[in-house]
């Protein structure tokens, strides 16, 4: 909290806590099997053409336990509020009340989830040839649930963890799609190497089962339809599947996790971001190439996680950065957990250290080739995050020994 | 000489560029002017039907033309405008090359209404409307510009573009407490030594038909709308509720060593900044004013002064029987006796709550506080609360000695900031 003289060299920064719930399941060995099982959750029914990664079924009530708080949130805040009670668990400082009155949280979030009946019935009324002045006016006032705009607002899921969990030190929202998952962990940690910050809590959700959010990305010919592939065969039918989940960690200064005792799942090295013009092809391949120079040294044993989503073309610029890297294990987690967007960084973040604590990366889940296995265990894991339409953002990630 | 770090070794960071836009005008010049002579920007709204609704004033800017009308395209203009006055003042960079990141704060951005209304109609007569026909007609390139527009970073990637910015822009939203984070960020990533120079930027476009709603369906909102001058009454016991509004404030910040170096003239300092979350309620704050508190405490600690030496607060003050008397219990904690004495006065009283954007419009009017050395008044305070005692500097400007101001904003969510603006360096 307090912001003091700030340290000139950087505070090292441990990954002590992790908090899970996507379409794999929840919590660290849950997720650590699916993946080494090569298991996909995918939907290719529900909202057919489009194809969704589901969020599996989670028990809300054990980290959300009055209902009351449940029936104030729609399905995206209940998603974040419970992964990040489990970042809180797993780091050890669930209900530490002192602790979680000084911890800094920073959350990416989409928001706005619609009431879908309500919009339907009044573009059908409407359709129908009501268009009498206030006809708007009155259907809103009438059919909208008070406190659905809670529901809706995007810095609600950080409020909504405030009130839950009791991480109240500071709450910060960013918005803005892939890149504010990527600034939120950024940020993050450019206040703790610097002194500004002891602890964090970071993190975003994500509800991919949402037909609004479809026809967002529909605007712009981005879902995947028809025939699920992973992300890196999707040439001749590009696109990406929304998917459900929720990643949150637990971000703290060395000192700090020592001090209580806190055991690391990995160090979070460094986080750089920046956001290519994308007007001329080869923009984001060549951004992907200035974030890897500044992202510090890289040993041997180097693996990498990207959130690429199978949209184009920012996927086939990024491989074409990844083929200048093709001696690293590359593994996508679009593939197995789908597009996550506002979450798909974190929850990049957050395998990556579960994997540098296993000592293992996961098994490739693709048969294109660009997927090769790592048979020895990695020393570090960069994780990549292009966004569809802008933004790009690559982070270290470090086993610590 | 004055020493380039405050008393915690940090760069001590200035504000060298302020633009501002509200219901009152367009520009810091007219927005003063205004503001001192205690006029109102509240106006019955006509920029959609208001049949069947409670509230039906609002701040709203039509002299900035937005067509066809989004809240979206509204909240980038003003953005814009703001901007442009911010850059040219400061004098930093070149037209397009602005040295140093965005911090925005925008309210959250979504599909609104008239586009929904397009892909109505899209569907054809005679089919039942869902949203599965909705997806139906979304694609194959038709909308393709409303996946550009309603993205949640479209704003601050339209002004990144514009303006030059580096690096990754950062769109934000902690409610109403929005352009106080926004500019507290700024002021981070400068004394991190990340950055020489920021631009913090909020906007909010926000009057329309459904949000309006929202905030009414809360009861939020005034219901005073008759005349829609006198509806927003913070501190005053006839008060009932806040007048939505729209605006944009701009700032442009350096490190103190920067500006001077570039010979940049010093429009004022932002010598701390304070936030703390609560975790009471959804709308409500904790009935013991503690976040609050805590709050207001952090950011004179994080400035090193004490409540002795600000000398005007800048309230949050929205006019709602609810944030008035828990923004009093907060100060009047801190600030003892001298609660009563040291002149507390509301922006929104006149300008109305221009929700996202609000902590930057009133970061502006704080430094021009402190340039002025006038403090605008708090207007329609005939009634005066008993339950809170301030010196609200009631319905008329106020000449007086002004060296620190301190800038509350509190919103939904539980999110509570606060910033300290000074004329000299700590």
């Amino acid at each position: 909290m307090a912001d003091n003289p700030l340290s000139s060299t950087p505070i090292e920064a441990w990954i002590t806590g992790i908090g899970l719930a996507t379409s794999l399941g929840e919590g660290p060995v849950a997720h650590w099997d699916a993946l080494n099982q090569r298991r996909i959750n995918v939907d290719e029914k529900g909202f057919a053409p489009y194809i969704v990664h589901p969020l599996a079924p989670v028990s809300f009530d054990t980290q959300i336990p009055k209902k009351g708080d449940q029936r104030q949130m729609e399905a995206w805040q209940r998603i974040g509020t419970y992964a990040a009670g489990l970042a809180l668990d797993s780091a050890g400082i669930k209900g530490n009340a002192d602790i979680l009155a000084r911890m800094d949280m920073i959350v990416a979030a989409g928001g706005g989830e619609r009431d879908l009946a309500v919009d339907a019935g009044i573009l059908n009324a409407e359709a129908k040839g009501n268009s009498a002045p206030g006809f708007l006016n009155e259907r809103l006032m009438n059919d909208l649930r008070p406190t659905l705009f809670l529901a809706q607002l995007s810095n609600l899921l950080a409020g909504n963890i405030a009130i839950v969990h009791g991480v109240t030190g500071s709450s910060r929202t960013f918005m803005g799609e892939e890149a504010a998952g990527v600034d939120a962990a950024r940020i993050a940690l450019a206040r703790i190497a610097a002194g500004q910050s002891d602890i964090a809590l970071v993190g975003a959700a994500h509800n991919g089962e949402r037909k609004d959010l479809l026809v967002l990305y529909e605007f712009g010919d981005f879902n995947l339809k028809q025939k699920f592939a992973s992300v890196w065969e999707r040439e001749k039918n590009n696109g990406f599947a929304l998917g459900s989940g929720g990643a949150f960690l637990v971000i703290e200064s060395r000192a700090h996790a020592e001090a209580r005792g806190a055991k690391p799942f990995a160090r979070l090295t460094n986080v750089v971001a920046d956001q290519a013009r994308r007007k001329h092809p080869g923009d984001i391949t060549s951004t992907l190439e200035s974030l890897w120079s500044k992202l510090g040294s890289r040993a041997d044993g180097t693996a990498i996680i990207t959130g690429a989503t199978g949209a184009e073309p920012v996927t086939s610029e990024e491989r074409a950065f990844l083929r200048a890297h093709s001696d690293l294990p590359v593994r996508a987690t679009g593939t197995m957990f789908g597009h996550t967007m506002e979450t798909q960084f974190p929850l990049g973040l957050a395998v990556a250290a579960l994997s540098l604590s296993r000592g293992a990366l996961f098994p490739p889940a693709d048969s294109s080739g660009q997927e090769i296995e790592m048979s020895k265990p990695p020393t570090q894991i960069v994780v990549i995050g292009s966004g569809h339409w802008r933004g790009e953002g690559m982070a270290l990630v470090e086993a610590i020994r | 000489m004055t020493a380039t770090r405050d008393k915690s070794g940090r760069p001590v960071v200035v504000v060298t560029g302020m633009g501002v836009v509200t219901s009152l005008g367009s520009g810091k010049t007219d927005n003063w002017a205004k503001l001192c002579a205690g006029e109102s920007g509240i106006r019955t709204i006509t920029r959609f039907p208001t049949d069947g609704l409670k509230t039906t004033m609002a701040g709203a800017i039509d002299f900035v033309p937005v067509e066809p009308f989004s809240s979206t395209d509204l909240s980038e203009r003003l953005a814009d405008i703001a901007t442009e006055e911010a850059i040219a003042q400061a004098g930093i960079g070149r037209a397009g090359d602005f040295p140093g990141p965005l911090f925005l704060a925008v309210a959250p951005v979504e599909v609104e209404w008239p586009q929904r209304q397009e892909l109505g109609r899209a569907i054809g007569p005679n089919t039942e409307i869902n949203y599965d026909e909705m997806l139906r007609v979304s694609g194959g390139g038709k909308f393709t510009q409303y996946h550009r527009r309603f993205l949640f970073g479209s704003v601050a990637d339209h002004l990144a573009d514009t303006f030059g910015t580096k690096g990754s822009p950062i769109s934000l939203s902690t409610a109403c407490a929005s352009g106080a984070t926004a500019i507290q960020l700024g002021v981070e990533a400068i004394r991190r030594g990340e950055a020489d120079a920021a631009l913090c930027v909020a906007t909010d476009g926000s009057v329309n038909p459904e949000a309006l709603i929202r905030f009414s369906l809360l009861s939020a909102l005034s219901t005073q709308n008759d005349p829609p001058q006198t509806a927003v009454k913070p501190f005053a016991k006839n008060r009932d509720g806040f007048v939505m509004a729209e605006g944009a404030g701009a700032l442009v910040l350096e490190s103190y060593e920067a500006a001077t170096a570039r010979g940049a003239k010093i429009l004022g300092i932002v010598a701390g900044c304070g936030e703390l979350a609560d975790s009471f309620h959804r709308t409500r704050s904790s009935p013991d004013g503690k976040p609050i508190i805590g709050c207001v405490r952090n950011a004179l600690s994080d400035a090193g002064i004490t409540a002795e030496q600000i000398d005007y607060i800048n309230a949050h003050g929205t006019g709602t029987p609810e944030n008035d008397k828990m923004e009093y219990l907060g100060i009047s904690t801190v600030f003892g006796e001298r609660a009563k004495q040291i002149p507390v006065s509301s922006n929104k009283s006149m300008v109305g709550h221009t929700l996202s954007a609000a902590g930057a419009v009133e970061a502006v009017f704080s430094l021009l506080t402190l340039e002025h050395q006038r403090i605008p008044p708090t207007i329609n305070y005939d009634v005066p609360d008993p339950a809170i005692p301030f010196d609200v500097v009631p319905n008329q400007a106020r000449d007086a000695r002004v060296t620190a101001v301190m800038s509350n904003s509190f919103g939904f969510g539980g999110q509570n900031a606060s910033l300290i603006l000074t004329r000299e360096p700590i």
